[in-house]
Protein backbone atom coordinates (compact mmCIF):
# COMPACT_ATOMS: atom_id res chain seq x y z
CA UNK A 1 0.00 0.00 0.00
CA UNK A 2 1.43 3.36 -1.25
CA UNK A 3 1.01 6.02 1.09
CA UNK A 4 0.88 9.99 0.47
CA UNK A 5 3.83 9.96 3.53
CA UNK A 6 5.83 7.60 0.56
CA UNK A 7 5.90 9.90 -2.01
CA UNK A 8 6.57 12.62 0.51
CA UNK A 9 9.51 11.19 1.30
CA UNK A 10 10.79 10.31 -2.41
CA UNK A 11 10.20 13.90 -2.72
CA UNK A 12 12.19 15.04 0.12
CA UNK A 13 14.88 12.73 -0.99
CA UNK A 14 15.13 13.99 -4.52
CA UNK A 15 14.82 17.57 -2.50
CA UNK A 16 18.11 16.66 -0.89
CA UNK A 17 19.93 15.41 -3.65
CA UNK A 18 19.35 18.14 -5.90
CA UNK A 19 20.04 20.54 -2.74
CA UNK A 20 23.64 18.33 -1.99
CA UNK A 21 24.29 18.66 -5.63
CA UNK A 22 24.24 22.29 -5.74
CA UNK A 23 26.34 23.10 -2.12
CA UNK A 24 28.66 20.43 -3.47
CA UNK A 25 29.17 20.58 -7.21
CA UNK A 26 31.54 23.25 -8.21
CA UNK A 27 30.25 23.05 -12.29
CA UNK A 28 27.63 25.71 -13.32
CA UNK A 29 25.84 23.37 -15.46
CA UNK A 30 25.34 21.01 -12.97
CA UNK A 31 24.09 23.24 -10.37
CA UNK A 32 21.26 24.46 -12.82
CA UNK A 33 20.68 20.51 -12.91
CA UNK A 34 20.62 20.36 -9.26
CA UNK A 35 17.76 23.72 -9.14
CA UNK A 36 15.91 21.67 -11.90
CA UNK A 37 15.59 18.18 -9.69
CA UNK A 38 14.67 20.75 -6.37
CA UNK A 39 11.45 22.02 -8.49
CA UNK A 40 10.96 18.78 -9.41
CA UNK A 41 10.95 17.22 -5.96
CA UNK A 42 8.37 20.12 -5.10
CA UNK A 43 6.42 18.97 -8.08
CA UNK A 44 5.82 15.87 -6.35
CA UNK A 45 4.53 16.63 -3.70
CA UNK A 46 2.50 19.01 -4.96
CA UNK A 47 0.56 16.34 -6.99
CA UNK A 48 0.96 14.03 -4.30
CA UNK A 49 -1.10 16.23 -2.29
CA UNK A 50 -3.64 17.17 -4.68
CA UNK A 51 -4.24 13.73 -5.48
CA UNK A 52 -4.34 12.97 -1.68
CA UNK A 53 -7.26 15.75 -1.42
CA UNK A 54 -10.77 14.24 -3.00
CA UNK A 55 -14.11 15.84 -3.34
CA UNK A 56 -16.57 14.19 -5.64
CA UNK A 57 -14.16 12.00 -6.87
CA UNK A 58 -11.92 14.20 -8.66
CA UNK A 59 -8.56 15.12 -7.23
CA UNK A 60 -7.52 18.76 -6.22
CA UNK A 61 -6.52 20.33 -9.32
CA UNK A 62 -5.27 23.77 -7.39
CA UNK A 63 -2.41 21.50 -6.98
CA UNK A 64 -1.73 20.80 -10.19
CA UNK A 65 -2.17 24.23 -11.66
CA UNK A 66 0.31 25.41 -9.22
CA UNK A 67 2.53 22.43 -11.07
CA UNK A 68 1.70 23.04 -14.40
CA UNK A 69 2.76 27.39 -13.80
CA UNK A 70 6.34 25.87 -11.94
CA UNK A 71 6.68 23.83 -14.83
CA UNK A 72 6.00 27.22 -17.05
CA UNK A 73 8.54 29.11 -15.12
CA UNK A 74 10.93 26.46 -14.70
CA UNK A 75 11.29 26.42 -18.65
CA UNK A 76 11.66 30.44 -18.76
CA UNK A 77 14.29 29.96 -16.22
CA UNK A 78 16.49 27.18 -17.59
CA UNK A 79 16.49 29.32 -20.94
CA UNK A 80 17.73 33.02 -19.32
CA UNK A 81 19.71 31.00 -16.86
CA UNK A 82 21.69 29.07 -19.88
CA UNK A 83 22.16 32.15 -21.62
CA UNK A 84 23.53 33.92 -19.08
CA UNK A 85 25.83 31.03 -18.61
CA UNK A 86 26.73 31.33 -22.31
CA UNK A 87 27.68 34.93 -22.16
CA UNK A 88 29.65 34.46 -18.55
CA UNK A 89 31.99 31.63 -20.70
CA UNK A 90 32.61 33.82 -23.68
CA UNK A 91 33.38 36.67 -20.50
CA UNK A 92 35.41 34.19 -18.93
CA UNK A 93 36.06 30.56 -20.62
CA UNK A 94 35.24 28.90 -17.45
CA UNK A 95 32.40 26.89 -15.53
CA UNK A 96 34.01 26.51 -12.66
CA UNK A 97 31.89 28.48 -9.89
CA UNK A 98 35.73 28.71 -7.89
CA UNK A 99 37.00 30.53 -11.07
CA UNK A 100 34.31 33.20 -10.78
CA UNK A 101 34.84 34.88 -7.54
CA UNK A 102 34.81 38.54 -8.58
CA UNK A 103 31.20 40.05 -8.81
CA UNK A 104 31.80 42.71 -11.44
CA UNK A 105 31.51 42.52 -15.47
CA UNK B 1 -0.24 1.33 -8.65
CA UNK B 2 1.11 -1.44 -7.28
CA UNK B 3 4.01 -0.91 -4.38
CA UNK B 4 6.55 -2.70 -6.97
CA UNK B 5 6.10 -0.63 -9.32
CA UNK B 6 5.95 2.98 -7.20
CA UNK B 7 9.15 1.64 -5.81
CA UNK B 8 10.98 0.61 -8.89
CA UNK B 9 10.04 4.22 -10.09
CA UNK B 10 11.02 5.66 -6.95
CA UNK B 11 14.70 4.02 -6.84
CA UNK B 12 14.79 4.62 -11.06
CA UNK B 13 14.19 8.68 -10.49
CA UNK B 14 16.45 8.71 -7.31
CA UNK B 15 18.89 6.45 -8.54
CA UNK B 16 19.65 8.69 -11.85
CA UNK B 17 19.54 11.88 -9.98
CA UNK B 18 22.31 10.94 -7.60
CA UNK B 19 24.11 10.10 -11.27
CA UNK B 20 23.62 13.58 -12.26
CA UNK B 21 25.45 15.06 -9.49
CA UNK B 22 28.21 12.65 -9.56
CA UNK B 23 29.21 12.10 -13.18
CA UNK B 24 31.89 13.97 -14.16
CA UNK B 25 31.37 14.42 -17.87
CA UNK B 26 28.39 16.91 -18.41
CA UNK B 27 26.47 14.62 -21.40
CA UNK B 28 26.41 11.87 -19.08
CA UNK B 29 24.99 14.25 -16.03
CA UNK B 30 22.60 15.66 -18.71
CA UNK B 31 21.09 11.72 -20.10
CA UNK B 32 21.01 10.50 -16.58
CA UNK B 33 18.65 13.97 -15.49
CA UNK B 34 16.59 12.66 -18.36
CA UNK B 35 15.91 8.95 -16.86
CA UNK B 36 15.15 10.81 -13.63
CA UNK B 37 12.59 13.01 -15.00
CA UNK B 38 10.80 10.28 -16.71
CA UNK B 39 10.77 8.17 -13.18
CA UNK B 40 9.05 11.20 -12.07
CA UNK B 41 6.67 11.49 -14.86
CA UNK B 42 5.73 8.06 -13.90
CA UNK B 43 5.46 8.56 -10.60
CA UNK B 44 3.23 11.36 -11.54
CA UNK B 45 0.86 8.85 -13.65
CA UNK B 46 0.61 6.67 -10.63
CA UNK B 47 -1.21 9.91 -9.06
CA UNK B 48 -3.42 10.22 -11.82
CA UNK B 49 -2.33 13.15 -12.96
CA UNK B 50 -1.88 12.38 -16.59
CA UNK B 51 -1.52 16.04 -17.92
CA UNK B 52 1.20 16.71 -15.46
CA UNK B 53 2.91 13.75 -16.69
CA UNK B 54 2.39 14.25 -20.12
CA UNK B 55 3.76 17.53 -19.84
CA UNK B 56 6.85 16.52 -17.72
CA UNK B 57 7.79 14.46 -20.33
CA UNK B 58 7.50 16.95 -23.31
CA UNK B 59 8.88 19.89 -21.44
CA UNK B 60 11.98 18.52 -19.39
CA UNK B 61 12.93 15.39 -21.07
CA UNK B 62 12.16 17.03 -24.17
CA UNK B 63 12.92 20.84 -24.76
CA UNK B 64 14.71 21.57 -21.45
CA UNK B 65 17.21 18.39 -21.68
CA UNK B 66 17.49 19.64 -25.35
CA UNK B 67 18.87 22.71 -24.54
CA UNK B 68 21.40 21.64 -21.79
CA UNK B 69 22.45 19.10 -24.34
CA UNK B 70 22.98 21.78 -27.01
CA UNK B 71 24.72 24.06 -24.47
CA UNK B 72 27.41 21.59 -23.35
CA UNK B 73 28.07 21.03 -27.10
CA UNK B 74 28.14 24.84 -28.39
CA UNK B 75 30.73 24.87 -25.04
CA UNK B 76 32.03 22.29 -25.83
CA UNK B 77 33.10 20.82 -21.87
CA UNK B 78 34.70 18.08 -21.44
CA UNK B 79 34.73 15.99 -18.28
CA UNK B 80 36.41 18.24 -15.54
CA UNK B 81 39.20 17.22 -13.88
CA UNK B 82 39.37 15.71 -10.37
CA UNK B 83 40.20 18.86 -8.28
CA UNK B 84 40.73 19.14 -4.96
CA UNK B 85 37.17 20.02 -3.23
CA UNK B 86 38.07 21.60 0.07
CA UNK B 87 36.95 20.42 3.43
CA UNK B 88 35.02 22.90 5.37
CA UNK B 89 32.63 23.02 1.85
CA UNK B 90 32.33 18.78 1.75
CA UNK B 91 31.31 18.76 5.69
CA UNK B 92 29.24 21.65 4.95
CA UNK B 93 27.22 20.22 2.61
CA UNK B 94 27.05 16.97 3.78
CA UNK B 95 25.78 17.99 6.87
CA UNK B 96 23.25 20.47 5.74
CA UNK B 97 21.90 17.57 3.46
CA UNK B 98 21.76 15.18 6.61
CA UNK B 99 20.27 17.30 8.60
CA UNK B 100 17.34 18.16 6.09
CA UNK B 101 16.99 14.18 5.28
CA UNK B 102 16.49 13.47 9.37
CA UNK B 103 14.18 16.70 9.46
CA UNK B 104 12.14 15.04 6.65
CA UNK B 105 11.90 11.71 7.71
CA UNK B 106 10.93 13.06 11.00
CA UNK B 107 8.20 15.03 9.89
CA UNK B 108 6.91 12.47 7.79
CA UNK B 109 6.72 9.95 10.40
CA UNK B 110 4.63 11.77 13.11
CA UNK B 111 2.57 12.95 10.00
CA UNK B 112 -0.27 10.28 10.91
CA UNK B 113 -2.98 11.55 7.94
CA UNK B 114 -0.92 10.69 5.33
CA UNK B 115 -0.60 6.83 6.45
CA UNK B 116 -4.16 7.08 5.42
CA UNK B 117 -4.68 5.03 1.70
CA UNK B 118 -5.00 7.59 -0.98
CA UNK B 119 -9.04 8.48 -1.73
CA UNK B 120 -10.59 6.32 -4.13
CA UNK B 121 -11.53 8.86 -7.32
CA UNK B 122 -14.42 8.69 -10.48
CA UNK B 123 -14.62 5.55 -12.76
CA UNK B 124 -14.11 8.11 -14.84
CA UNK B 125 -13.28 11.79 -15.41
CA UNK B 126 -11.24 13.35 -17.74
CA UNK B 127 -7.69 14.88 -16.55
CA UNK B 128 -7.21 17.10 -19.34
CA UNK B 129 -10.27 18.62 -19.91
CA UNK B 130 -10.50 19.18 -16.13
CA UNK B 131 -6.88 21.25 -16.54
CA UNK B 132 -8.01 22.96 -19.86
CA UNK B 133 -11.65 24.24 -17.64
CA UNK B 134 -9.78 25.31 -14.68
CA UNK B 135 -6.94 27.00 -16.87
CA UNK B 136 -9.22 29.10 -18.75
CA UNK B 137 -11.61 29.60 -15.91
CA UNK B 138 -10.13 30.12 -12.58
CA UNK B 139 -6.56 30.64 -13.78
CA UNK B 140 -7.06 32.24 -17.02
CA UNK B 141 -5.02 35.71 -15.35
CA UNK B 142 -1.76 33.98 -13.88
CA UNK B 143 -2.33 31.28 -17.58
CA UNK B 144 -1.96 35.05 -19.51
CA UNK B 145 0.58 36.63 -17.01
CA UNK B 146 2.60 33.35 -17.89
CA UNK B 147 2.46 34.15 -21.89
CA UNK B 148 4.14 37.63 -21.01
CA UNK B 149 7.02 35.72 -19.06
CA UNK B 150 7.77 33.46 -21.63
CA UNK B 151 7.61 36.78 -24.02
CA UNK B 152 10.06 38.73 -21.63
CA UNK B 153 12.41 35.91 -21.53
CA UNK B 154 12.68 34.71 -24.72
CA UNK B 155 13.49 38.78 -25.90
CA UNK B 156 15.87 38.46 -22.57
CA UNK B 157 17.57 35.35 -23.78
CA UNK B 158 18.36 36.92 -27.30
CA UNK B 159 19.65 39.62 -25.73
CA UNK B 160 21.94 37.74 -23.73
CA UNK B 161 23.43 36.19 -26.63
CA UNK B 162 24.23 38.76 -28.83
CA UNK B 163 27.98 38.99 -28.82
CA UNK B 164 27.83 42.99 -28.26
CA UNK B 165 25.75 44.92 -26.34
CA UNK B 166 25.67 48.17 -27.35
Amino acid sequence: MVTLNDYLLVSGLLFALGFSGVLLRRNILIIFMGLELMLNAANLSLVAFSRFNVTNGLPNYNGQMLVFFIITVAAAEVAVGLAIIVALYRARQTTNVEDLNALKF
Amino acid sequence: MSPILFWIFAALMLGFGAATLVNRNPVASALSLVVSLLGLSALFFSLDAYFIGVIQILVYAGAVMVLFLFIIMLLDLKAEQRRQISLPVLLGGVAVTALFVTQIALVVRTFQVGNKPFPSLAAKFDDASNIGNMLFSHYNLPFQVIGVLILVASIGVVVLSKRELN
